[in-house]
């Protein structure tokens, strides 16, 4: 039929599922023009199977640009993800990809601490892989059954630092604890972040205080994940200080943590 | 291969289907999947006299068969876009409707008078925003604001003016002919159905603005209804619009009485929508034995 020449320039081919914790799951993608294109920070626009009608946003993370594939590491929260993590390998996924602005690279021997709180975290892994062991992670889960990613982290070479609220795996408390630590003991050129918006708000104002750019990966309620139907709203500041509305989708999901409106 | 063209207020359309005023931007999102002269036209983002920032996120969320929106008319105001916007578009070889809003019947007048010294094909008057506090809904659901409205924006455009209507009234057929017989050229309908979701959880309605506008599948049965009504009622064209995703859907709408469809939540779901929707019509009336899509309109045989 002529109109399967629409899905099947968004089709993808799932080459591994694999479940990671009791919520989360990892998916790699077979799509060889979107892995090309894909930098660290940018995201994947899927619509599960079904009676949806939304697309599901999920941050890249890996981008296996040799394989030509591209890896999300997703939670379920809700009926779209819940059917998301029952696809199998060589399933197909209907895929927009990769969309959004990334974060800013710098040289690869910048030292950099990267910080992911919950399901935040797996979007530092592609920025991990390519800082290497200039590169301080630290990522903080709610207890040892959610700590995801630490062995993918470790084989970056990166410096890892692992905390839990309730201090079941790694260090007891927020990850704004070390992340002072580490700004002190040598000053980082810069800060990346993605997690919850109190989390992302603790690391703005830390890299505020020492001068240090600081670059949040945001999440909001998405539409048609291009720019167009502008309603994944938030709240910035232009260059004259006054408020707008940027859009996660495009102008995002990556954002300059002093242009937010915390 | 059906002749898919349609002809509505004299313009000629290459085929009938547009994408819906809002999912659509300004077009030029859309323009790295294909070219815009792929589609019958363009009903562009409702545009106001000055700029607007829109609403206060979440914006958006999933129904059973269907989205929930308020964006609040967020856009850059008309200078920008006649500045900016439509000369692009008017070089996209589609027809555009410059979709319009305001607040009060002489802003809309004024976003009117602006557009009519353009080369803009159609002016689409937005009497139907469910999202703002004033203007929008407000204009649509009284005959008498409807009406009003109307004839400020009739005076201010010698322009085909189609006037967008809301579903969220007792009668829409008296609505229509209130604004048809203030000289609109057309109408269409249905804008979105108010509604609200709740989040179990915080208790906090999941939209920002509490309510919003319901779009998707779970409309179409009564933007199928509501065409037919309208179409009934008045002697100007209508352009059918509500969850429309497939090329039966658009082919169903017409039916009803339109003549021509607008496609929206299926874009934002799919930026190939249009374009399938489109292939979608045309294989059905090939396989049907029909020659051209509008010998569709007004043809359904009711009991």
């Amino acid at each position: 039929m002529k109109q399967d020449r629409y899905k099947e320039r968004l089709a993808c081919r799932v080459r591994a599922m694999e479940q990671l914790t009791a919520a989360a799951w990892s998916m790699v993608i077979e799509c060889l023009e979107a892995a090309a294109k894909a930098v660290p920070g940018q995201f994947v626009h899927i619509l599960p199977a079904g009676s949806f009608t939304l697309r599901r946003p999920i941050s890249i993370c890996g981008i296996d640009k040799e394989a030509g594939t591209l890896r999300i590491v997703f939670e379920v929260r809700g009926k779209g993800t819940d059917a998301l993590s029952q696809l199998h390998a060589g399933d197909t996924v209907d895929m927009l990809a990769p969309l959004g602005h990334g974060f800013t690279l710098l040289p690869e021997n910048a030292r950099v601490i990267l910080i992911g709180g919950g399901i935040g975290t797996p979007p530092m892994l592609p920025l991990a892989r390519h800082y290497g062991a200039d590169a301080v992670v630290i990522s903080g889960f709610r207890n040892a059954d959610a700590v995801i990613l630490q062995q993918d982290f470790a084989e970056t070479g990166a410096k890892t630092i692992l905390c839990t609220d309730d201090g079941s795996a790694g260090r007891a408390g927020l990850v704004t604890l070390p992340l002072e630590e580490e700004i002190c003991a040598e000053k980082p050129a810069m800060i990346c972040a993605c997690g919850p918006l109190p989390m992302l708000k603790a690391a703005a104002a830390l890299a505020q205080k020492h001068q240090i750019p600081c670059e949040v990966s945001l999440e909001e309620r998405m539409g048609c994940g291009i720019g167009a139907c502008l309603v994944c709203a938030c709240r910035t500041l232009d260059e004259h200080g006054d408020e707008q509305y940027l859009h996660v989708c495009r102008n995002g999901p990556v954002f300059k943590a002093e242009e937010v409106v915390w | 291969m059906a002749d898919l063209s349609v002809r509505i207020c004299g313009i000629d359309f290459k085929n009938p289907i547009i994408p819906a005023s809002g999912v659509f931007g300004y077009g030029k999102e859309y323009e790295q999947y294909y070219p815009l002269s792929e589609l019958g036209g363009i009903a562009t983002k409702g545009t106001t006299g000055a700029k607007r920032t829109g609403n206060l996120p979440p914006r958006v969320a999933e129904t059973p068969m269907g989205m929930l929106n308020s964006v609040g008319l967020q856009n850059p105001g008309i200078d920008h876009f006649i500045a900016v916007e439509l000369p692009h578009l008017l070089s996209c070889d589609t027809v555009i409707l410059a979709n319009i809003a305001g607040s009060t019947p002489d802003e809309c007048a004024e976003v009117a008078a602006k557009l009519d010294s353009t080369d803009v094909h159609m002016i689409e008057l937005n009497i139907s925003c469910p999202n703002v506090k004033q203007g929008g809904a407000a204009f649509g659901t009284s005959c008498t604001a409807a009406a009003e409205v109307t004839r400020a924006v009739r005076r201010a455009t010698k322009k085909p003016l189609v006037v967008k209507l809301s579903p969220n009234v007792t009668s829409i057929t008296e609505i229509a002919k209130a604004v048809e017989a203030e000289g609109a050229d057309a109408l269409s309908l249905i804008n979105t159905l108010l509604g609200m979701r709740i989040d179990l959880r915080t208790r906090r309605p999941i939209l920002h603005n509490n309510m919003g506008g319901l779009s998707g599948p779970a409309v179409f049965p009564v933007a199928v209804r509501m065409v037919w009504q309208v179409a009934n009622a008045v002697k100007v064209p209508v352009i059918g619009m509500g969850g429309v995703m497939s090329g039966e859907d658009a082919a169903e709408l017409m039916m009803a009485g339109a003549s021509a469809v607008q496609v929206g939540t299926a874009i934002v779901q799919d930026p190939y929508a249009p374009l399938r929707i489109i292939d979608e019509l045309n294989a059905w009336l090939d396989a049907n034995g029909i020659a051209s899509a509008a010998e569709l309109t007004g043809t359904v045989r009711p009991w």
